[in-house]
């Protein structure tokens, strides 16, 4: 076998064995899973687009329900107090838990929360239900500590320790 | 970031779920470029060494098309949501280390030895019986937890196993280390291999249950948490355990494989570094003293110090008791002309090394033949080996899952530091195996049956929770509004 074909083997060889690395790399970056976080502070210069894009709410986001859910429907989640205040999570029709677990949709870094404390989801009409799932401290929506499933206004405050969210528009 | 100095209007993060896909289909592309690549090595050596594609080009592929796809339908039907990367990696490994054994078997001054056996077809049915153990595990072991249930069973399993070799007329005392039993008919095996994994189930519940215990109840001393004297009880008896096994098998390796592995889970079970300060105090300790009296062992370290003074006496035959041998020098004579991007496949003369050059040596065969480039790529597999291992420890649920694949993804690593360091001269060197690549029948089918455990954690790790049952209070309170079901619109 002549000395070229050989070293292009050669080299062609050590070739693919990287490729396979990177590639397998690759499929680690896309492999990422949990809880997906937009910083704070890389949404600065964004800003000014995502406000001129929220004025013209997206149509597709709205999945199944859309018909039914009307102009009132809430379309995020937002922290107004507490170490998380300021993070939104869009509703999509999914279950948002809260609680210090660190599997919950929003982990909360509060003294006053359970691991398992609360969860968000929608009935089959796609309004939005709080329930508390047996915390210690309790979860007050208003004022009031609530005891079975109840259905969230928009703007209402959801008090958990010290952190407060509401569902907005 | 302080709040003060944002407009609230910016202020924002946001948090989505993701959700793991399956990533099944991924992982069968990975597969088939993992069975070409070493097809694609086989070919090459083959050209290299006859001028001619090797005739069994064909039934080597296909062979290992099969194990990869047989593994890949088991994961596809019983671990769906398994690792995608896990799989494939130790496929091109094995397939690999195929390949090179393939290789050292065509070598004449090989062939010319009183003990050559064509070692790669051997190697090909233990890789098939290694698939079929992780089948096994895979279709058995429906979730890892039931594990936890043989806590201290496993641990009178792994010491039985380790035993296993100090049994007269059953265990093999094979240059000098005794870490083999004979089958009679069968050939040998290496209990170690299969204790490795047992004792990670053992430290994975026991850890379990007393980590608090182990992380808590602590003083304070020079930055560090000094655990109470009481609590130290555990890491003694392991260590004592493994400087028996250093004493009575001489097999350095193994001892420090074990008590490696328990101090990695006890530092991540606890998250004080104290017990790290400990171990590594321990083990140089353990190390040193048994050092200063074991002849073995003596043997082992004078050779890594001064491999050429080795050498020259192995070649003078000087006769003082002592095994002096040549090959630790030959292999780092083999890494040395491999340069940055070696001699070619099948163009290297790390054959040299003669004795164990396919099984304890044979990094040293990739050093020569694919160069720093090639052994960079192979530790980079094993690299993310272990990485999946300890990713799949992080997203699993349960603290038994975390701790078992933190132990076996660590008792991998430390498995290939320890040949990796071995044969390349940073330590002295053992008699263990390289994961997958080595011909050894016992550890291939350990290393088959440890990726299945992993893959099946992975899979309960990754699997998507099911979506919670309305609970009945909801259907109960549910408000009737009568537009929605009029019944005079049917």
């Amino acid at each position: 076998m002549s000395e070229l074909t050989l070293t292009v083997m050669r080299l062609g060889f050590l070739a693919v064995l990287w490729l396979f690395v990177i590639v397998a790399v690759q499929v680690i970056r896309s492999d990422l899973f949990g809880t997906r976080v937009t910083q704070r502070g890389a949404r600065r210069e964004a800003g000014r687009q995502q406000q001129a894009a929220r004025q013209a709410p997206p149509q597709q986001r709205q999945q199944p329900a859309g018909g039914r859910r009307g102009r009132n429907a809430p379309t995020k989640l937002v922290v107004t107090e507490g170490t998380l205040t300021g993070t939104t999570v869009a509703l999509q029709g999914q279950t948002i838990t809260l609680g210090r677990a660190h599997d919950s949709t929003i982990v909360l870094d509060d003294d006053y929360a359970s691991s398992r404390h609360a969860r968000i989801y929608p009935d089959r009409d796609g309004q939005w239900i709080v329930e508390d799932l047996g915390s210690t401290n309790g979860t007050y929506l208003d004022r009031t500590r609530l005891t079975t499933p109840t259905p969230i206004a928009l703007g209402a405050p959801i008090r958990i320790g010290k952190t407060v969210i509401e569902l907005r528009k | 970031m302080s709040s003060t100095t944002n407009p609230p209007a910016h202020h924002t993060s946001t948090i989505g779920a993701i959700g793991a896909p399956s990533r099944r289909n991924t992982e069968l592309a990975l597969l088939v470029f993992a069975v070409v690549i070493p097809v694609f090595a086989y070919a090459n050596v083959g050209l290299a060494i006859n001028d001619s594609v090797p005739p069994g080009l064909l039934s080597y592929g296909v062979g290992l098309g099969l194990l990869a796809g047989v593994g890949h339908l088991v994961v596809r039907k019983f671990a769906p949501y398994a690792d995608p990367l896990m799989l494939p990696l130790a496929t091109l490994l094995n397939g690999i280390g195929l390949v090179v054994i393939w290789r050292l078997d065509q070598s004449k001054r090989l062939q010319a030895s009183s003990s050559f056996v064509e070692a790669a077809p051997r190697q090909l049915l233990y890789s098939a019986m290694g698939v079929a153990l992780l089948v096994v595990v895979l279709i058995f072991l429906k979730d890892h937890r039931v594990l936890q249930r043989y806590t201290y069973i496993s641990m009178a399993g792994a010491l039985f196993l380790l035993i296993l070799p100090l049994v007269p007329g059953l265990g093999a005392n094979i240059y000098g280390a005794k870490i083999w039993i004979k089958i009679p008919g069968l050939g040998t095996l290496q209990p170690g291999e299969f204790a490795k994994i047992i004792l990670a189930v053992f430290f994975a519940g026991y850890l379990m249950v007393k980590r608090d215990a182990l992380a808590l109840a602590s003083r304070r001393f020079m930055g560090l948490y000094l655990p109470r004297g009481r609590d130290l009880g555990p890491i003694l008896v392991v260590w004592v355990i493994s400087i028996l096994i250093l004493v009575f098998e001489t097999d350095l390796g193994t001892s420090l494989l074990f008590f490696g592995m328990f101090v990695i889970m006890l530092y991540v079970a606890t998250e004080r570094t104290s017990w790290i300060v400990f171990g590594l105090l321990m083990s140089a300790v353990g190390a040193v003293g048994v050092a200063s009296f074991e002849p073995h062992i003596q043997t082992r370290v004078q050779a890594w110090l001064d491999p050429m003074r080795e050498f020259e006496l192995s070649r003078a035959g000087v006769q003082d008791g002592i095994v002096h041998s040549e090959q630790a020098m030959q292999a780092l004579w083999a890494f040395g002309s491999g340069g940055t991007l070696g001699t070619g496949l099948g163009q290297g003369n790390s054959d040299l090394i003669g004795f164990a050059a396919n099984s304890d040596f044979i990094l040293a065969t990739f050093g020569e033949e694919l160069g720093l480039a090639g052994v960079m790529a192979i530790l980079l597999l094993y690299g993310l080996i272990v990485e999946r291992g300890v990713r799949t420890a992080l997203a699993a649920r349960d603290p038994f899952g975390k701790l078992l694949a933190i132990g076996l993804s660590g008792a991998f690593a430390l498995q290939v530091f320890v040949v990796a360091g071995g044969v390349m001269g940073l330590i002295p060197l053992t008699g263990m195996t390289l994961p997958f690549v080595a011909y050894g029948g016992s550890s291939v089918i350990a290393n088959w049956a440890l990726i299945g455990i992993l893959l099946r954690i992975s899979d309960t790790a990754r699997r998507p929770a099911p979506a919670p049952a309305t609970s009945p209070d909801a259907e109960m309170t549910q408000v009737v509004r009568p537009g929605n079901s009029d019944p005079a619109g049917m």
